[in-house]
């Protein structure tokens, strides 16, 4: 079948068969490797993207799902000039990774909250990342990264 | 995940056509049945994605001022929601406390109470509220709903388009979360209703969700938590899950603990 939407501002379509998941098409399709598939179980939050804004799990999302949609994912996140996003940037400054896996996941995952919610406590950031999960970092870094673009906002 | 011919119908009949044939299978946000088809525990041939179906959507109040959720609210948009806030602030923190952000950004109230997960908050909302679910063929209490694991009074191919919530005088949702899978270990939903106190337990019976009459009858007499009796009768522990995550005995001091929490 044929899914067309748009993703990172780009019109883009392609024949997949149903059962394709839009981090298969993602990945496999747009070659957009950012999105990292970590469980395939709908656990970890590796493969977060934004979909109309809203965060989601991109294993877990049918390509036909999507049709239509507005996709962001960690490669639209810079700007068109080449500059990080300051979320990118902030997770760089505060140590918010050490081996990365996560990381595309973790920043798309924070963009919705703080679309919601500029100024999120550390309670809220913490339970909002309940589904994004981390094996090196031990949290706190993300944490602090997240806070350090709330507190420049 | 086996391959499958999928539809995204525009009308309600057209979906109801749809999933009559043989080996179908409603596709809400996909947050149960994707995972579940990927493991091959369910490998229908016709998926019927219900997404476009305009009459599934949306939150408003019906005439006896209860709250209507079409069947594909999201429990994002149910834990955002003014009217759901304002009249039943309970619900509105039961979908704010499901699974993770994402889940809650696709999952659905309707595929929550299809699917009646022992471990979901939905089903004890609805059952402790004497809601209702009004599908494509009639009108189902909350009563004669939930009919064991992973079962409902549904029949195959029958749409949920709305969940109908009365308003309660009073009501509150605790969870204790499994801390792994975020589902209720144990979640207990009391509500003052107009017809009496109705507590509703989930997570913790090996049937499924389940009303407690020792509970309704303490918490009638007084809504308040000192009236929670600290233990439950045997017949009680009888009737719960026994797995690695707790024992009867344990998920039984959890629901009067929970209860009894200010
Ligand atoms: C990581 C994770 C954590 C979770 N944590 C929790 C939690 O803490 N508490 C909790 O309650 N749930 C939790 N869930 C489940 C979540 O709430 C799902 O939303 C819910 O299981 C239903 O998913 P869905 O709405 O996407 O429906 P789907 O997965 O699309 O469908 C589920 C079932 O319902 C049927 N169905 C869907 N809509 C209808 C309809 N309108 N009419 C008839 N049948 C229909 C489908 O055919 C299917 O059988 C979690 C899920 C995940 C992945
Ligand atoms: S890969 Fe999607 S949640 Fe882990
Ligand atoms: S930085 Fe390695 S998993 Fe998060």
């Amino acid at each position: 079948m044929r899914v067309q939407m748009t993703v990172n501002g780009k019109a883009v379509s392609g024949e997949v068969a149903p059962e394709t998941l839009l981090a298969q098409f993602l990945r496999e399709n747009l070659r957009l490797t950012g999105t990292h598939i970590g469980c395939d179980t709908s656990q970890c939050g590796a493969c977060v993207v934004l979909c109309g804004g809203k965060s989601v799990k991109s294993c877990t999302m049918l390509a036909a799902q999507a049709e239509g949609a507005d996709i962001t994912t960690i490669e639209g996140m810079e700007s068109p000039g080449g500059e990080l996003h300051p979320l990118q940037e902030a997770f760089r400054q505060n140590h918010g990774l050490q081996c990365g896996f996560c990381t595309p996941g973790m920043v798309m995952s924070a963009a919705d909250l703080l679309r919601q919610n500029p100024s999120p406590s550390e309670e809220e950031i913490r339970h909002w990342l309940e589904g994004n999960i981390c094996r090196c970092t031990g949290y706190h870094n993300i944490v602090k990264a997240v806070q350090a673009v709330a507190a420049a906002k | 995940m086996k391959t499958f011919e999928y539809h995204k119908p525009s009308s309600l009949d057209d979906a109801a056509k749809l999933l009559a044939q043989a080996d179908a299978v409603a596709l809400a946000g996909g947050m149960t049945l994707l995972p579940v088809m990927k493991q091959r525990l369910n490998s229908p041939s016709v998926v019927v994605d219900l997404a476009a179906l305009e009459d599934l959507r949306g939150i408003r109040e019906n005439e006896s001022k209860g709250v209507v959720l079409g069947a594909m609210t999201t429990h994002a948009e149910v834990a955002g929601d003014a009217l759901v806030r304002e009249k039943l602030p309970a619900l509105a923190e039961l979908a704010a406390g499901i699974g993770d952000a994402q889940v809650r950004n696709r999952g659905t109230v309707g595929g929550s109470l299809a699917n009646n997960d022992p471990a979901a908050d939905y089903p004890a909302a609805l059952l402790a509220l004497n809601g209702s679910v009004h599908t494509n063929k009639r009108e189902i209490a909350a009563d004669d709903f939930f009919a064991g694991l992973f079962a409902t009074a549904l029949e195959e191919g029958e749409i949920i388009r709305h969940l109908h919530f009365p308003i309660p005088e009073k009501a509150g949702y605790k969870k204790f979360p499994q801390p792994a899978s975020l589902y209720a270990l144990v979640g207990v939903f009391a509500a003052k209703t107009n017809g009496g106190v109705r507590v509703a337990v989930t997570g913790a019976g090996s049937e499924g969700v389940f009303r407690v009459p020792e509970l309704e009858e303490a918490l009638g007499k007084d809504f308040s938590p000192e009236s929670v009796p600290e233990k439950l009768s045997d017949g009680v522990e009888e009737k719960l899950l026994n797995d690695i995550h707790g024992s009867p005995q344990y998920r039984a001091a959890l629901i009067t603990a929970l209860l009894r929490s200010p």
